[in-house]
């Protein structure tokens, strides 16, 4: 009979499943070392949490996200049933689940009956979703996605054609236990003779086992392969807030950045294979929104494809390039420059993937190894390193705002806080206003504060997210010196970025400062009753915009608004797209520097996407965010004011 | 075949003031920068290089931290580095100075032939636009200002072909080699230092060249050998401008004021 077939077909079919993973995760080790095990605990609390109780792909209001928590449970239940199912073929007679005692026998099957009920009404929803409300990007509707909904659809069906003639056969003990089956049984299979009974039996084991072992197979090859990598990455994730690059070492020798498929570390290769293609991060991108080439979800594709094009050992040449190949499998230079770094993108991925590390350690390679890099960015990186700012102002013009407000130099050992004030808030003309209301606000708290005056240098963050680590590296060694020297270890800053890097990147160089964004100490201010305000300051519509360095990079959403509440007293407008889900005004990432070509302007974007709540004021924690909004305004509404939060306060205290 | 570079170091004039009293230049707390226009004269020779397979040479003469100068030039692809630094050079004016260098020019051609010298237009602290030329003259080599393209170099007929800037026109000239060049702003786009070579230029070796090394006539070289002497330095005064309507509130209604006052006076007319 088919014993034997049977033995010989799941041993080879299984053979070559374990032989294609092999070979594809293999490749992971041509990636440079990192550490993803340490923490263990938390790393399998973050596998339970957010893989197992799939709350990354049911939040950020994403209503599908249910139908795959579903499908996803199904599959674990079918999981059991289909390692039993291979276990029978490969042992025909010698394992089954009807041989467990039937009290675990009975609740397990009537489970399996439910869950492929439910995975199989899974699968038409996702079907029905694909033909009926595509999501927004092409791939989508890709032959892949269909091929595997195709065949999960199948393998239910064969399950419930091969149950059903068991027991239409009388062969099933636990009939009772199957009301799909049953009922298929006595509806459709009553009046069959034994011997085509016989036949359909065996018909359908061999369409479930040709099904599943084709699935299985099919697996490493398709977007599906996230079935198999997508909760280890979960386990493999960062445990921190994905808000800084890694340092890099300057010795001879050393290559920088990523330039070749083998320079990601493993576990950047090991994010390419748990990509499920559901394309939130480029929903989610202001890039891809506004017809950039760059798309977050091609990046992380093409790495992928580059990987299992030159990941192969004895290739000899890499005859695909990973960055400026123009075809599939390599990114071209225009897309890597075209990142805000708002990361919306990490934020949304449900399996962790991390991109903005990826694109940055592309652009360093373009700028330290080649020096490719956009015109544009060339006098920057010059002015930056000549004269600490972006423009090549000259730097001791840098302190020529405080003439016009009440402010002091920070002494080492006297003064308590340093304002640190920032290029933008130095230099720029709109800017240096909200210097000054916030040093009055300062004032005003009773704080020991003071400023570096012309001695402050840039803090280097652009050149971070450009990819220009080598002259970041030095800024961040002449500022830590000078923070050593005078002893400073507070410091409360007017721009995000500054905010970010002082934070999170300087940690890296043993920096452990304690910073404080202005919208954290007004709010901390207001909250103990050190700053007192005017009554309630009414401004009309007052809509909010989250800065992504704020928001996304470090978890201040509730400050900015608490205090908006109480200056204003009514709480501030929300965007469409907000807190988390907040979109980029455009400048981060150092495209504030750069030209913006191609698509719409990502500041005009959001700029209309304000003037739909119709605001009298559009209220902005970042200087970035004042520049590109003031600009997305421009020609289109002159009557709405964009006002930092700290002038908002500053006009209303007593 | 060698091309020589002669970059200056010069101070980031933009940042120099003048001492009111003394009349003197204060140089305390100002860096120096790589004089801008010398840049592009480093970027020419550097492809050209790439280009006809030359090696650059970059001279420099100045105090010894003219090294942090030279060392950018390394990190930029000059294969060979040379600072001209005596005491006996300071205060040079551009007599002596482009002596020097000419002098520089001729010792380095006795290993290898002197195809060009490349210069930038002028610096931004003497700005004389004479040293260029000096060197020209001194050492009877084709002389080529202004220059904003190199068509071609023949090196077979040992010529080349170059375009000039001139007031409202171009002008293409062949000349004989070897030739001087001064390059304007326009000829090309200075590249960035990659990081590989950054590292190495920071300890590549620089050759210093005193007058030990080079034995100049002392009356020809430094303050002596100089024909200029400065008298005084000094900001002239500006007269205080008009503020003209409220820019800030009503911007239109300023920029009105202003085109009627230029029209008034005769500058703008409808
Ligand atoms: C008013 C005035 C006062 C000065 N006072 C002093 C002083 O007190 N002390 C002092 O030391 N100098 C002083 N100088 C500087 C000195 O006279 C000139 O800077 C020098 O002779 C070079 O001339 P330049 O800067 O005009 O160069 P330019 O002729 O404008 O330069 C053209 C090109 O020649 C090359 N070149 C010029 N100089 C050098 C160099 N040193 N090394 C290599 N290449 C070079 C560069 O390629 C440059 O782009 C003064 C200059 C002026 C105009
Ligand atoms: S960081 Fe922002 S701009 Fe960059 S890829 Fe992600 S979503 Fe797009
Ligand atoms: S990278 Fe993440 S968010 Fe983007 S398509 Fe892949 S799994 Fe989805």
């Amino acid at each position: 009979m088919s014993l034997n077939i049977s033995t010989i077909v799941f041993a080879a079919a299984i053979m070559l499943f374990c032989w294609s993973c092999y070979r594809r995760f293999r490749l992971l080790l041509i990636g440079k070392a990192e550490d993803r095990f340490k923490d263990a605990g938390r790393r399998i609390w973050s596998v339970l949490y957010y893989a197992f109780g799939q709350r990354c792909t049911v939040s950020h209001g994403y209503r599908f996200g249910w139908n795959h928590l579903v499908l996803f449970w199904s599959f674990m239940i079918l999981l059991v049933a289909n390692t039993e199912f291979m276990l029978e073929g490969l042992f025909p007679n010698y394992i089954s689940f009807s041989l467990l005692p039937s009290s675990i026998y009975h609740p397990l099957a009537v489970l399996i009956e439910i869950a492929s009920v439910l995975a199989l009404l899974a699968v038409c929803i996702a079907i029905t979703r694909r033909l009926a409300f595509p999501p927004k990007y092409i791939e989508a509707r890709s032959r892949d996605a269909f091929i595997i909904l195709g065949l999960i659809a199948l393998l239910m069906l064969a399950f419930f054609g091969l149950h059903a003639s068991k027991i239409a056969q009388g062969n099933e003990e636990a009939a009772s236990y199957m009301p799909v089956s049953e009922f298929l049984a006595s509806t459709f299979l009553k009046n069959g003779s034994p011997g085509s009974l016989n036949g359909y039996s065996e018909a359908f084991w061999w369409l479930h086992a040709i099904v599943l072992l084709g699935f299985l197979n099919y697996l490493p090859f398709s977007k599906h392969m996230h079935i198999l990598a997508g909760i280890p990455n979960v386990f493999f994730r960062s445990l921190t807030k994905v808000n800084t690059q890694p340092r890099e070492e300057f010795k001879k020798g050393n290559t920088y950045g990523v330039g070749k498929i083998d320079q990601f570390t493993w576990k950047g290769l090991f994010d390419s294979y748990s990509c499920t293609e559901c394309g939130r991060c480029s929903d989610n991108c202001p890039a891809t929104e506004t017809g950039k080439l760059l798309n977050p979800r091609l990046v992380i594709h093409d790495i992928k494809v580059n990987l299992l094009k030159n990941g192969p050992p004895n290739r000899k040449e890499t005859e695909l390039p990973l960055i400026g190949g123009g075809k599939e499998g390599s990114i071209s230079e225009e897309v890597l420059w075209a990142c805000t770094t708002c990361g919306a993108c990490m934020e949304v991925c449900p399996v962790f993937i991390e991109h903005v590390p990826k694109i940055v350690d592309m652009r360093r390679n373009l700028v330290e190894m080649s020096a490719k890099v956009p015109d544009e960015l060339l006098s920057l990186f010059e002015n930056m390193e000549q004269r600490s700012n972006p423009w090549g102002i000259v730097p001791s013009e840098r302190a020529k705002w405080a003439a016009l407000a009440d402010v002091k130099t920070f002494v080492a050992g006297e003064t308590q806080y340093l304002f640190y004030v920032g290029c933008f808030g130095a230099y720029d003309a709109r800017s240096r206003k909200v210097s000054i209301a916030i040093s009055r606000i300062l004032n005003s708290s009773g704080i020991s504060w003071g400023i570096l005056g012309k001695d402050e240098l840039c803090c280097g963050d652009s050149l971070r997210r450009l990819g220009n680590e080598f002259v970041f590296d030095r800024m961040v060694m002449e500022n830590s010196k000078i923070f050593k020297e005078k002893g400073i270890k507070k410091i409360i800053t007017q721009c995000p970025h500054c905010y970010n890097t002082l934070k999170n990147d300087y940690r890296q160089y043993g920096m452990e400062l304690e910073v404080i964004h202005h919208t954290e100490f007004i709010n901390e201010m207001i909250r103990s009753g050190k700053l007192k305000l005017n009554g309630t300051n009414d401004r009309g519509n007052l809509v909010f915009h989250d800065s992504c360095y704020l928001g996304r990079y470090n978890g201040i959403y509730e400050a900015p608004r608490s205090v908006i509440s109480s200056v204003t007293g009514r709480a501030p407008i929300e965007m469409d797209r907000h807190n988390d889900r907040s979109f980029c005004c455009g400048a981060g990432g150092g495209r504030m520097w750069m030209e913006e070509g191609t698509g719409k302007r990502i500041n005009v974007e959001r700029a209309e996407e304000a003037l739909k709540k119709n605001p009298a004021t559009i209220c902005v924690c970042c200087p970035y965010c004042m520049t590109m909004f003031e600009d997305g305004l421009k020609g289109i509404k002159a009557d709405v004011q964009v006002l930092d939060l700290a002038e908002i306060v500053s006009e209303a205290l007593k | 075949m060698l091309i020589v570079t002669c970059v200056k170091q010069v101070p980031d004039t933009t940042q120099v003031k003048v001492d009111p009293v003394t009349g003197t230049l204060i140089r305390e707390g100002v860096p120096f920068i790589i004089n801008p226009f010398d840049t592009y004269a480093l970027e020419e020779s550097l492809r050209l290089k790439e280009k006809y397979g030359f090696n650059v040479a970059v001279i420099s003469m100045g105090p010894p931290n003219t090294e942090v100068t030279l060392r950018k030039a390394l990190s930029l692809g000059a294969d060979e580095v040379i600072l001209l630094s005596d005491r006996a050079f300071g205060g040079a004016d551009t007599l002596a100075t482009s002596l020097v260098l000419a002098e520089a020019i001729k010792k380095l051609g006795q290993t290898q032939e002197v195809a060009m010298v490349i210069c930038g237009r002028q610096t931004i602290d003497g700005d004389t636009a004479q040293v260029g030329p000096g060197i020209a003259t001194r050492l009877g080599y084709s002389q080529l200002t202004l220059v904003d393209h190199i068509e071609n170099v023949d090196l077979k007929a040992k010529t080349i072909v170059v375009r000039r800037r001139l007031e409202g026109r171009h002008e293409i000239v062949q000349a004989p080699l070897p030739a001087m060049i001064a390059v304007l702003r326009e000829i090309n786009r200075p590249r960035y230092p990659i990081v590989p070579m950054r590292l190495f230029a920071q300890d590549a070796p620089v050759t210093l060249w005193n007058n030990k090394v080079m034995g100049l006539k002392e009356d020809t070289i430094g303050l002596k050998g100089s024909a200029t002497q400065v008298r005084k330095i000094f900001s002239p005064q500006r007269e205080k401008g008009e503020i003209i309507g409220d820019g800030i509130k009503y911007p239109e209604a300023a920029a009105g004021l202003l085109i009627q006052r230029l029209i008034e006076k005769n500058i703008l007319c409808l």
